[in-house]
């Protein structure tokens, strides 16, 4: 609860290793909770979440050099492929599941977002936003795929392959009845709510069933 | 470092066949020091053919220990901060009870009167060693390949005992595929005439037997790739074939030397019995489902599998850990890159030696 009060009140988001999304998510997650990472890199963020708010951690990451990397930091990471990797959890086994800035490259946005309001209290999810006033204008001025400071990447070898706004999120999330606690949008390292599908390059919601 | 085996000597030991031996002696080797609070010490298990010598320079012989790429100062299994134990299994020959140990009885080898023993038993008898030094837990219990089977067996049977295991490129139950090629080697030693239905050891061991299951064995350990780049087609000291049955290619040679060079060091009753632990290990057994064998404790378990491993092959750690993970066990799994086949685990200890140290470390600071 402080936490997001405090969120809310500052203008401004400082960075967790260098990213604005994981002190975002750094002030959501509850001390002490059992927290899931999907796609969670070397474990860096687990390792922060550790270390400062004492979660258990767990992580799934598909790259083989970046779990090793981070199983060799001590964080429990397993090797696998998110779109089919939560099939073994049993219901509610995490407080948090977190999915930072990968929503965009799973196969099946949706059945991932089920799994993960299954298996968790509690799901966080980061995406980039497509609504962005950069993406329109870089579409519109220049009739080709989309290329802004969030999505970098040429068409042909983007990992992105379900592109979706706040806008997007939200209609999903009042389709399929799920409660949203909170929801943060920044642009840089500004924190702010007007024309939020407009102005902020990156959402992070927190979701619950 | 300089490395003496030592022998430690039980009463009794009670089998899940339902005999039991008695005495039994258990051959082990230990590394580093236990420290005083007795949270440091870690229990490799050796496959198939191993022994307690996994780690520095043998007293005896002057051999590195089969596992010493792991185990030595500054490496994964640091003896400098943790007090490392490795014990032969019951039913080997290299000091622990086996086999061609004098059954007291009849004051001969036991040979076929030996009971069948299991991956369990081995286990057990390992626990009793690990308690008469002293060890009330254990940091790790790690191994690969049959050491990986009894990492998972310490787990499930005593995770008050066991904060962490590590099994490596290991399975909690032989497929059809690892039971036939086990098959094979049993019936090469059997049908060798100087087997004599195990009473050999007065006489001629059944050497061509044993030659040939190490032979299938070894190939087994290897990948495609691995003997392509080892061997190819390359021809043995002639440039061209000999048109007769001698050996022609690298590959022959090295499967027969290897073979030969077996026979020396191990026997052939040893290789029945422990392979057949091996195919009778089922950790599912008696607890219903897989993932009941692991619903008390809370043992962190890291496994790590290689891509080349055909004869492990990565889908049944997979399956291991999808268990744990559906009894919420803290646990971590990574495939790690080797073209050495099954083997990697000895040979290609790079990227293993990482993240073992890593997870150890993080295991000892958390919960030691």
């Amino acid at each position: 609860m402080p936490a997001s009060a405090e969120t809310r009140r500052k203008p401004f988001v400082r960075d967790i290793l260098g990213r604005s999304d994981y002190a975002i998510i750094g002030e959501l997650v509850e001390p002490d909770a059992r927290v899931l990472d999907l796609g969670c890199g070397e474990g860096e963020l687990l390792q922060w979440l550790a270390e400062n708010k004492h979660v258990e951690g767990r992580g799934i990451e598909i790259d083989g050099p970046k779990v090793q990397r981070a199983i060799a930091r001590g964080v429990s990471v397993y090797q696998g492929d998110i779109d089919e990797g939560l099939s073994g959890f049993p219901d509610a086994s995490f407080d948090y599941i977190i999915l930072s800035q990968t929503l965009q490259e799973t196969r099946r946005p949706l059945a991932v977002l089920e799994e993960m309001l299954r298996v968790g209290r509690h799901a966080i999810v980061a995406f980039p936003n497509f609504g962005h006033w950069s993406v329109r204008l870089s579409m519109l001025w220049q009739g080709r795929a989309p290329r802004t400071k969030c999505f970098p990447h040429e068409w042909y070898n983007s990992p992105n392959i379900h592109f979706l706004t706040i806008r997007d999120f939200e209609a999903l999330a009042r389709d399929q009845h799920w409660t949203v606690d909170r929801k943060i949008f920044t642009s840089g390292h500004r924190v702010g709510t007007f024309l939020a599908n407009l102005m902020a390059e990156t959402a992070v919601f927190l979701v619950r069933r | 470092m300089i490395a003496e085996t030592r022998t430690a000597c039980f009463d009794s030991l009670t089998l899940d066949c339902g005999e039991a031996l008695a005495p039994v002696e258990v051959a082990y080797e230990t590394y580093g020091q236990l420290n005083s609070a007795r949270s440091n010490a870690i229990c490799v298990c050796h496959a198939l053919t191993g022994d307690a010598h996994a780690a520095g320079i043998s007293h005896a012989d002057g051999k590195p220990g089969w596992w010493d790429s792991m185990i030595g100062p500054g490496k994964a299994f640091d003896t400098d901060k943790y007090f490392v134990i490795c014990s032969n299994v019951l039913g080997g020959c290299r000091g622990t009870t086996g086999p061609s140990s004098t059954n007291p009885a009849t004051g001969k080898p036991y040979a076929m009167a030996f009971p069948v023993i299991t991956i369990p038993d081995m286990v057990r008898l390992q626990k009793m060693l690990i308690e008469r030094l002293g060890i009330e837990r254990l940091l790790a219990v790690t191994g690969g390949s049959m050491g990986g089977m009894q990492a998972l067996q310490w787990a499930a049977a005593y995770p008050e005992t066991v904060v962490s295991a590590i099994p490596i490129a290991t399975t909690a139950r032989h497929s059809a595929q690892q039971i036939a090629f086990n098959e094979v080697g049993r019936q090469a030693i059997m049908a060798d005439l100087d087997w004599n239905d195990g009473n050999y050891y007065d006489s001629n061991p059944p050497a061509r037997g044993l030659a040939v299951a190490r032979m299938v064995g070894h190939i087994t350990y290897m990948s495609d790739e691995s003997m392509r780049e080892k061997f190819g087609r390359r021809l043995r000291d002639k440039e061209t074939f000999g048109f007769d049955f001698s050996v022609d290619f690298e590959v022959e040679s090295y499967l027969r030397y290897r073979g030969t060079q077996f026979v020396s060091r191990f026997d052939a009753n040893s290789y029945l019995y422990i392979t057949k632990a091996m195919d009778y290990f089922d950790l599912a057994n008696g607890a219903g489902s897989l993932a009941n064998a692991f619903r008390s404790g809370n043992t962190r378990y890291l496994a790590i599998s290689f891509t080349s491993d055909w004869l492990y092959p990565s889908y049944q750690l997979v399956e291991v850990v999808q268990a744990l993970r559906s009894m919420n066990r803290d646990v971590a799994y990574c495939e790690l890159p080797s073209n050495y086949g099954h083997d990697a685990f000895l040979v290609d200890v790079g990227e293993q030696t990482e993240v073992v140290r890593g997870f150890l470390a993080a295991t000892f600071k958390a919960r030691a």
